[in-house]
């Protein structure tokens, strides 16, 4: 992890998969081109799009997996998605 | 349209939308029992149609697609819908009509996908479904205007109660009288990133206009995540929902499996007592009547262990499985959702390699399938409970461990352990190149499962395993009696008859194979109707060492193989059942789910490697150590 704000008071954007549990925010872009996911950056896009991960949707970490804090469970405006901290990545936030 | 047109034309109606938003209870709801569940031709993809009638008396076929959240076709059930819904599906008919179905206390991302189904050109209804969550919680739609922005009829639902269906197929009856002309398919390409981004934008601007949401979210379901999601309760209560399907697959199947069992070896007897000896009367005690009871045997498995997935299904606690499962599957290249079916599998592989249907991606599916069947299913147990029985003294080792509990455990964990060395080599030889599915998945609110939508789904699977599994299993059980039947003994010939058929013949001609492994020209015949169903392995050891009875003897047969076998050849033996290289049973369903006979060898050959080289490798260190 890079950032340790709890999120509430700060401006200061980050990676959701960086993000940590109990965090909110709002998506500010998708930036998709990162080592390692599982899908190439436009394809990545698009399915982080399709599940509703868009630019100003409002994002909080709920839950997190017991190994390595690893899947997360995201609200995102009004439903819950879960999603690696892999794919998180692409996601930034604020 | 004329009036004969009415009942002499099929028309054709399609169930597209978001996953949980309720397509399956409305299909179960218009259709009823009138269903059929197959597999798409040559693909994993389930495919269930049904059939209603309006109230004008018009023909309606339905299809409950695949759930999506656009027309992408990320994997081969995506594709499925899409290309249905565009018309480009061969064998399967164009829909005259998409019905959309939208979880009305969730419209963010089926609006988009109703922009999205527009641009096909396919005619279509939006179904907000879920109507009285929705007004329990205080949303309020605007339908109208919600159907005036979108360009499409919109009405309203409750799948789950009858009445909520009922103006569907008046509509349905209403459109199919006004059919427009279908200009589909033709002009379609896949969106591009800004149209999406456009179409979303559009679909929360009509939300905005149409859609009042109260500010709190489903409280109910935020409490149960807390605890359920939780890392140390969520894991335990998983372990406990687990810890309960067992004891259920165990031992309440158990009586009724002993009562069908008791049923069919009843009929026999009777049959035999009633017929004239003879072929004729073998054919109809041991063929007809053993094989079908040894298929009907797991029916009461079958239907347990379906009951705890669709239940777990509907409440919406499958994906959080998945979600706490995903990183410990992961370690083995495994999804998260091929949790359950490897859970199931310990019953029996059958419905566990039924149930990888949960898995979407076609490779995370297939590698779940290939080593489902190297998890101990309960067929095994009278296999090891025999040889156990019959070798391992009962002493207490360390102090407080039963020996032979020990090895009984020692057999699950060896199972366990090479499904996932398995699967961790399938990863790395036969897909390196190719990027595990990523783990996106929504959490759906909690909800109540209704009673008839369960029983429809345990209903449908029942069928489909006594149908199609059933008359494999039956055909192979009909080749092993005839196998063991055919030349018959000659008059006054000495031992039993099974010494002088063809799987005698077959038993000694395999002897020289087995031998490095320890095993003797019996257990070589043995091996044989052990493939119709493992358990019969034990019987017709039975049967070759000439000792009457089945099961209830099998205490006879322990001590006959105690002073006939070596120890080391048992424990080869023990070895070989780990990896069992597969009942027929099994391999005919592995080659309908994947729809190629391709896997269905793989899976064969594979297991009888590892199989041969596990008892190999047994046999001769135990030999090397002087049991032999
Ligand atoms: N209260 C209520 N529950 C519903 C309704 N429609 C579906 N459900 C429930 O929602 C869950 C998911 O439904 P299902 O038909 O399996 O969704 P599918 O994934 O789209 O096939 C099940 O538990 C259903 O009982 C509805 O109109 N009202
Ligand atoms: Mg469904």
């Amino acid at each position: 992890m890079t950032v340790h704000q709890t999120a509430s008071e700060t401006t200061h954007e980050l990676r959701l998969g960086n993000a940590p549990r109990g965090f909110i925010g709002t998506i500010v872009a998708l930036q998709p081109d990162i080592a390692g996911a599982a899908e190439s950056g436009h394809e990545l896009e698009r399915h982080l799009l399709e599940m509703g991960f868009t630019e100003g949707a409002r994002v909080e970490i709920l839950h997190q997996g017991a190994i390595q804090r690893d899947p997360i469970a995201v609200r995102v405006d009004n439903i819950t998605i879960a999603v690696r901290r892999r794919e998180a990545m692409a996601v930034v936030v604020k | 349209m004329t009036s004969t047109d009415v009942t002499t034309e099929r028309f054709h109606l399609a169930l597209v939308g978001a996953p949980n938003s309720g397509k399956t209870s409305l299909f179960n709801a218009l259709t009823g029992s009138r269903q059929k569940v197959a597999n798409y031709a040559g693909v994993t993809v389930e495919r269930k149609a049904g059939a209603f009638v309006t109230p004008a008396g018009r023909q309606v076929t339905l299809l409950d697609l695949p759930g999506t959240y656009s027309l992408r076709g990320r994997s081969p059930d995506e594709e499925i819908t899409r290309d249905v819904v565009l018309g480009k599906r061969p064998g399967e008919a164009a829909p005259d009509l998409v019905l959309c179905i939208a979880d009305a206390t969730n419209l963010r991302l089926t609006l988009r996908l109703i922009l999205e189904l527009k641009r096909t050109g396919r005619p279509l209804l939006v179904v907000l479904n879920m109507f009285d969550i929705a007004q329990r919680r205080g949303v309020s739609i605007d339908v109208d205007a919600m159907s005036a922005a979108l360009g499409v009829p919109v009405i309203t639902s409750i799948a789950v109660k009858k009445a909520g269906v009922e103006e569907l197929r008046k509509r349905t009856d209403e459109f199919a009288a006004n059919m427009p002309a279908v200009t589909a398919g033709d002009g379609w390409t896949p969106l591009g990133l800004s149209e999406m981004k456009a179409l979303q934008r559009e679909a929360d601007r009509i939300i905005r206009d149409t859609v009042k949401m109260p500010s709190k979210p489903d409280t109910l379901t935020t409490r149960v995540d807390a605890v359920v999601l939780h890392p140390v309760a969520g894991l335990a209560i998983l372990a406990l929902i687990l810890f309960v399907m067992f004891q259920a697959v165990f031992s309440w199947a158990q009586p009724l499996m002993e009562l069908l069992s008791d049923s069919f070896g009843a009929l026999g007897t009777l049959v035999a007592q009633v017929l004239p000896e003879g072929i004729f009367q073998s054919f109809l005690q041991n063929g007809l009547i053993a094989g079908v009871g040894s298929v009907l045997v797991f029916l009461p498995q079958i239907i347990i262990i379906f009951l705890f997935i669709l239940l777990l299904e509907d409440f919406g606690y499958m994906a959080r499985a998945a979600f706490l499962m995903d990183r410990v599957m992961g370690g083995a290249g495994l999804h998260g959702r091929a949790f359950i079916p490897l859970l199931s599998s310990f019953a029996c592989a059958i419905p566990g390699i039924m149930a990888t249907r949960v898995i979407d991606n076609r490779r995370d599916r297939l590698t779940t399938i290939l080593i489902a069947p190297l998890m101990t299913c309960s067929a095994r147990i009278p296999v090891y409970t025999l040889i156990i029985s019959a070798f391992i003294p009962a002493e207490t080792v360390w102090g407080w461990v039963n020996l032979q509990g020990l090895v009984m455990f020692g057999l699950y964990v060896a199972g366990i352990g090479s499904a996932l060395a398995v699967s961790f080599v399938i990863k790395f030889f036969m897909w390196r190149d190719y990027q595990p599915a990523p783990f996106m998945l929504e959490l759906p609110d909690y909800k109540l499962p209704r009673l008839k939508s369960i029983a429809i789904g345990v209903y449908t699977r029942a069928k489909m395993f006594l149908q199609r599994a059933g008359t494999t299993i039956l055909s192979m059980m009909i080749l092993i009696w005839f196998l063991a039947s055919f030349p018959q003994a000659p008059a006054g010939a000495e031992g039993p008859a099974i010494n002088y058929s063809l799987a005698a013949i077959i038993g000694h001609a395999l002897e020289p194979f087995f031998a490095p492994l320890g095993f003797n020209w019996q257990i070589a015949v043995a091996l044989i109707p052990g493939m119709a169903a493992r358990e019969v392995a034990v019987g017709a050891l039975g049967t070759v060492y000439a000792i009457e009875g089945g099961k209830e003897a099998a205490d006879a047969i322990g001590q006959a193989l105690a002073s006939k076998w070596s120890l080391a050849t048992a424990l080869s033996f023990l070895a070989w059942f780990i990896f069992a290289p597969q009942c027929a049973s099994t391999l005919a369903v592995i080659r309908r789910e994947t729809g190629s006979t391709k896997w269905m060898v793989v899976t064969f050959l594979y297991m009888f490697a590892l199989a041969y080289v596990a008892s190999l490798i047994t046999y001769t260190i135990a030999k090397a150590a002087g049991l032999g």
